[in-house]
């Protein structure tokens, strides 16, 4: 049934919250660490399990998919609800500031994209 | 009394109201894709900049933060928005993704999430320093703030940062979040950002996740799982490097 997948992804994100505000707790800060990121890792594990018994069927699979679905209107009304005008009237300095953070984090991408790629090309090349 | 009513209506289902509002800001975006740029500019980075550009209305409209949210029968953009529904469709876009393709990536994802935050608070420190701040607490909080709108506040309120450096510090990490949501369709194809490897490094390093999953979104939406998993970490690195380690390094520097 639709709702188990419903319920499925909604206990995942629980539990992904809570062990991420464990986490955070744990290192001693004040926000959650990563429980987003865990909640999908929770998903993909169920999702990626080998044993055939726990394998979601097609409707129940549709009660995520239709979420998954969802994403890009809810980043649109997520997009309609920043504090844009808080943003261009923060001055030169947030603007700036804000500007070169996101100028240089693009430059590093292609440059660690490629790092990463020759490691693990020189590994590959080794002699077994 | 006909309006009257209809307001009543959009007001108890302010919800649903969001829902055909978004509906039709996306069908005109896919549209004006078509018709403009033949498809050549994503409609979903069409809808998302029309969204900002609502935001901002709404804001200099009503003076409050939630952007079209805080005009009163819009209120459910706020919901539909929110991090609530945000974080869950994150989630979902995970299913489906397979497990080798996080684990080829994980290390250097991983690190990026590091280098990112890095990265952003000295880029952010130093422009502090050049608008003349002097003292560690405020230098670290600017540069917090340069990582994401909540690293900074955070990390002001753990330092003592006076209120106005603490605002500061959240516009920087609002001209990020809102300018990765623009610039990234713009510039994927220049820093090869079509491949899951790349979009994990990619949320690592800009760690912003309203930005990340609004500019993969507008991007190629296959790329949402990889770029929103290292992204969701990145606040909490953040809140842990930037009070302690590059504080101190800060102060260090500073004399």
């Amino acid at each position: 049934m639709v709702i188990y997948g419903v319920a499925i992804l909604s206990l995942s994100m629980l539990a992904g919250l809570f062990i991420g505000d464990l986490l955070g707790i744990a290192i001693g800060v004040k926000a959650n660490v990563g429980g987003v990121g865990i909640a999908m890792l929770i998903l993909i594990l169920l999702d990626n399990n080998p044993r055939k018994k726990l394998q979601l069927s097609p409707i129940t699979a549709r009660g995520i998919t239709f979420w998954s679905a969802m994403y890009i209107p809810i980043v649109v009304a997520m997009a309609a609800k920043q504090n844009v005008y808080a943003a261009l009237a923060g001055g030169p300095l947030a603007l700036l500031a804000g500007t070169l953070a996101v100028a240089g984090s693009f430059v590093l991408i292609p440059l660690m994209t490629k790092l990463g790629d020759e490691k693990r090309r020189l590994k590959e090349e080794e002699p077994e | 009394m006909i309006l009257d009513t209809l307001t009543d209506i959009a007001r108890q289902n302010s919800l649903i109201v969001s829902f055909v509002v978004v509906g039709i800001i996306v069908w005109f975006s896919y549209f004006l894709s078509r018709v403009l740029t033949q498809g050549r500019l994503h409609g979903s980075a069409i809808a998302i900049a029309i969204g900002l550009i609502l935001a901002w209305t709404g804001g200099a409209a009503k003076g409050g933060s939630s952007g079209l949210a805080d005009i009163e029968w819009l209120a459910g953009i706020g919901i539909m928005g929110g991090a609530m529904f945000r974080d869950f469709a994150i989630i979902a876009t995970a299913f489906g993704v397979r497990l080798d393709d996080l684990k080829n990536s994980g290390l250097v994802g991983a690190a990026s999430i590091f280098i990112g935050v890095v990265l952003s608070f000295v880029i952010g420190a130093i422009v502090a320093v050049g608008f003349g701040y002097r003292d560690p607490i405020s230098i670290s909080t600017i540069g917090a703030g340069a990582a994401t709108y909540i690293v900074g506040p955070v990390t002001g309120t753990a330092l003592g940062a006076s209120s106005e450096v603490i605002a500061l510090s959240v516009g920087a990490g609002l001209v990020k979040s809102i300018l990765v949501m623009v610039g990234t369709p713009l510039v994927a194809k220049g820093i090869g950002l079509d491949n899951s490897r790349s979009a994990m490094i990619y949320g690592g390093l800009m760690g912003t996740t309203s930005g990340v999953a609004a500019g993969l979104a507008a991007t190629n939406p296959k790329l949402v799982p990889y770029g929103a998993m290292t992204a969701t970490f990145y606040t909490g690195v953040g809140c842990l490097l930037a009070p302690s380690v590059l504080f101190l390094l800060v102060r260090t520097l500073t004399g």
